[in-house]
C-alpha cells in the first residue's frame, strides 16, 4: 500500500444498540452526518465534551467499529464498501491510534522493546532480527527517548506518564503509520510535560504524518491543529481553520466552550452562555438541532430541523439556523 | 489560596496533613499546623472530630466516587448533620434540601441515588455536604479535573458565589494554573515536596521568579492572543526516593548554576508588598548583581 495522502469521511452515521426488546431494538445515535477530511502533514482537532462522539468517529476511521451508514475513503478508495480488499493489517500499518491512558495501553509484564518489536514483526516480517532492533532504536530516538538502548530494556512501570505516551507514539511510528488518531493523548499527563508531547507531534507533522487530535481542551487544539471541528452530541456544529473557529466562534456551543476556558488573571464575567440542561441522548428518531435545549438563541425552527451547513468564509463552516 | 504543582509533588499530602488524615506510615515529622491559634497536631481525637467538618471540610479529587452508591443523596447529607448537631430528622431533612438548592440542584434530588446524577451534579452534592456545618475552610483537592470544561465553569462560578456569600476560605489544589489564576487570591507552587514559590496570584503568574513556575506558566497554550511555540519543561519529574543534593529542580532547570548542585535554596522574600516568596539561588545572584 502506498502512502495515503488523505482520509475522507462523508456523512457518517453510527448507531449503537442500547437495549429495547427482541423485536423493537433501541438505538443511540453516536455520530450523525459527520464529514471530515484528514490530510497528510496536517492536524485536525476534534473538540467536544464527553459523550459528544469524538472517540467513536476516530474508532470508526481506525476500523475498530463500523459506521451504520456513510463512507470512509482513503485516497478515493472506499474502505467501508463490502468488497474493499485492503486487509485490516495493511490498513492498520498506515492508520494507528493512540489512547488517552498511557498507563493502561502498555502491558506491564513486557519490556518497551517487546512493545515495539511485535508490531514491527507483524507488519514487516521480512526484516531480520538486527533490522528490527535497529528500527526500534531509531524510533525511540525519534520520539525523544534517549538513550534508546537503555529505554528499550525498561518495563513500563519504570517510565513516567510522558515517557509512556512517547512509547505509544513510537509504536505507531514503528510500523510506518501515516495517520495517527490521537484520542486525548495528553489529558492524563502532567501539565509540565504535556507540551513536550504536543511539540513532538507537531514535529512529526513536518515529516508528513497526519493527525486527528481528539481533545476537550480547545486551547491546545488551537495550538497544535491547523483545523478544528467542534462536535456536540454526535454532530459537527462548527469547523474550519483553527484560528477562525477559536477567534471568531459563530455557533452558540462553540462560544460557550470558549468562554469556559480558564485564563489566568482574567476573572470571567458571569454572563450566562447557555441554559442549564443535561446533554440530550440522540436516537435515530431525534429531530432538530441537538443544542436546541440549551441554546439561548433558540428559535422554533431549531426544534424541528437540523440546520444545514453554512459556509461563513473560506474554510469556516457552521450548522446553525442563525446563519 | 491555591496550591499548584504536578503529580507527586506533595500537594494532596499537604492537604491531608492539615486535617490530620494521613495514614501510617506517613508521619508529620516536624512543624506545627495552627488553626486560629490551636495546633491541629496536638488536638485530641474528640477535638479533631469537631475540627473536621465544623472548621474545615474537604472535597476530594474523585468526588464523583465519594458518594455511597446504595444510600440516597438525602441520607448522606443528613448523616453529616446528625453526626454534629442534635436536631430532629425533619429539621435535618429541610436543611439538606436547602443545601442542595444552594448548590443549584433541585430538592427533589434528595431521594436520588448517586448513579442517577451526572458527574457535575455529584460534584455539587459533595460540595453541599462540605457546606453542611458552614466550615471556615474548605480544602478542594482537584475538584473539577474529571469534569468537562463547561460543567467545570459552572461549578467554579457557583463556588465563587458561595465563597462571597458565606465567607469561607478555600484551599484549592490543582495543576491547572489558568483556573487557579481566576479563583485564587494567592498561589503557592510546589515541586518535589517543597514550596518553591508563593505570592499573590497576579504576581506569581505574571512575574514568576522560580524557573519551575516560569515553565509551568509557559506550559499553557492560550485561547486568545498570539500563537507561538511554547516549550514546557524539559525532562521528567524527579524521583522522590532519589533526590539530588542541592536544589530538587536542578536536572530540569535551564538556568542552573554552581550553587544549585550543593545547597538547597530557602524560601525567601522577593518583594514585601505584595508578599512574594521564592526558593531559588538565582534571586540571590540577581540581588548581588544589582547591589
Amino acid at each position: 500500500m502506498t502512502d495515503i495522502a488523505e482520509i475522507t469521511v462523508e456523512d457518517m452515521v453510527i448507531d449503537f444498540p442500547v437495549g429495547g426488546g427482541l423485536f423493537k431494538k433501541q438505538y443511540l445515535r453516536a455520530a450523525n452526518g459527520v464529514s471530515l477530511t484528514l490530510r497528510a502533514g496536517e492536524a485536525l482537532a476534534i473538540v467536544g465534551e464527553s459523550g459528544s462522539g469524538k472517540s467513536t468517529c476516530a474508532r470508526a476511521i481506525a476500523r475498530i467499529n463500523m459506521p451504520t451508514s456513510g463512507t470512509i475513503r482513503v485516497d478515493g478508495a472506499e474502505i467501508t464498501a463490502p468488497g474493499f480488499r485492503q486487509s485490516q493489517r495493511d490498513y492498520a500499518a498506515k492508520v494507528q491510534m493512540i489512547f488517552q491512558d498511557p498507563f493502561g495501553s502498555l502491558n506491564p509484564v513486557h519490556t518497551i522493546r517487546h512493545h515495539l518489536a511485535r508490531p514491527i514483526r507483524i507488519h514487516a516480517p521480512e526484516l531480520s532480527a538486527t533490522q528490527v532492533d535497529e528500527r526500534i532504536i531509531a524510533t525511540l530516538e525519534r520520539v525523544g527517548l534517549s538513550p534508546a538502548a537503555q529505554t528499550a530494556d525498561k518495563f513500563p512501570y519504570e517510565l513516567s506518564g510522558g515517557q509512556r505516551q512517547r512509547v505509544a507514539i513510537a509504536r505507531a511510528l514503528a510500523v510506518g503509520a501515516r495517520f495517527i488518531l490521537a484520542d486525548e493523548p495528553i489529558s492524563m499527563l502532567d501539565v509540565s510535560i504535556r507540551l513536550g508531547i504536543l511539540n513532538l507531534m507537531d514535529d512529526m507533522k513536518r515529516d508528513g504524518i497526519g493527525f486527528m487530535y481528539i481533545t476537550h481542551d480547545i486551547a491546545t487544539a488551537r495550538y497544535f491543529a491547523e483545523r478544528t471541528a467542534v462536535m456536540y452530541v454526535g454532530h459537527m456544529v462548527e469547523w474550519g481553520d483553527s484560528d477562525s473557529v477559536t477567534q471568531s466562534p459563530r455557533h452558540p456551543y462553540t462560544q460557550l466552550l470558549i468562554s469556559a476556558v480558564p485564563e489566568a488573571g482574567i476573572r470571567k464575567t458571569r454572563e450566562r452562555k447557555a441554559k442549564k440542561a443535561e446533554i440530550p441522548m440522540r436516537t435515530p428518531e431525534s429531530r432538530g438541532c441537538p443544542f436546541a435545549g440549551r441554546c439561548l438563541k433558540v428559535m422554533d425552527q431549531c426544534h424541528a430541523d437540523m440546520p444545514p451547513i453554512t459556509k461563513l468564509e473560506e474554510d469556516h463552516y457552521v450548522r446553525c439556523h442563525l446563519y | 489560596m491555591g496550591l499548584a504543582g504536578e503529580s507527586g509533588c506533595g500537594k494532596s499530602t499537604f492537604a491531608f496533613a492539615i486535617t490530620r488524615m494521613h495514614n501510617a506510615p506517613a508521619l508529620i515529622s516536624e512543624g506545627e499546623i495552627l488553626f486560629e491559634g490551636r495546633d491541629v497536631l496536638k488536638m485530641s481525637d474528640r477535638d479533631l472530630r469537631a475540627f473536621r467538618w465544623k472548621e474545615t471540610a474537604m472535597v476530594f479529587q474523585s468526588a464523583m466516587n465519594a458518594l455511597n452508591p446504595v444510600i440516597t443523596i438525602g441520607e448522606q447529607l443528613i448523616d453529616v448533620i446528625f453526626a454534629h448537631q442534635n436536631i430532629s430528622r425533619d429539621a435535618a431533612w429541610a436543611r439538606g434540601e436547602e443545601l442542595l438548592e444552594t448548590v443549584g440542584i433541585s430538592k427533589s434530588r434528595m431521594t436520588s441515588y448517586a448513579h442517577q446524577l451526572s458527574g457535575g451534579m455529584r460534584q455539587r452534592v459533595v460540595i453541599a455536604i462540605a457546606l453542611v456545618l458552614r466550615p471556615k475552610l474548605i480544602i478542594m483537592d482537584e475538584p473539577t479535573t474529571a469534569l468537562d470544561v463547561v460543567v467545570e465553569r459552572e461549578i467554579m462560578d457557583e463556588l465563587q458565589d458561595l465563597k462571597d456569600r458565606y465567607g469561607f476560605a478555600i484551599l484549592f489544589i490543582s495543576h491547572d494554573l489558568g483556573l487557579m489564576g481566576e479563583i485564587c487570591d494567592r498561589i503557592g507552587i510546589m515541586y518535589a515536596g517543597n514550596l518553591v514559590e508563593m505570592g499573590v496570584s497576579e504576581q506569581v503568574l505574571e512575574r514568576p521568579r522560580h524557573p519551575y513556575t516560569k515553565g509551568l506558566v509557559g506550559s499553557f497554550p492560550t485561547i486568545h492572543g498570539p500563537k507561538k511555540r511554547l516549550h514546557g519543561i524539559p525532562g521528567n519529574p524527579v524521583n522522590l526516593l532519589d533526590l539530588p543534593q542541592g536544589c530538587n529542580f536542578q536536572a530540569r532547570c535551564t538556568s542552573c548554576f554552581a550553587p544549585c548542585a550543593t545547597t538547597e535554596p530557602a524560601l525567601e522574600a522577593v518583594a514585601d508588598r505584595p508578599p512574594h516568596f521564592a526558593a531559588c539561588h538565582l534571586m540571590n545572584a540577581d540581588a548581588k548583581a544589582t547591589a
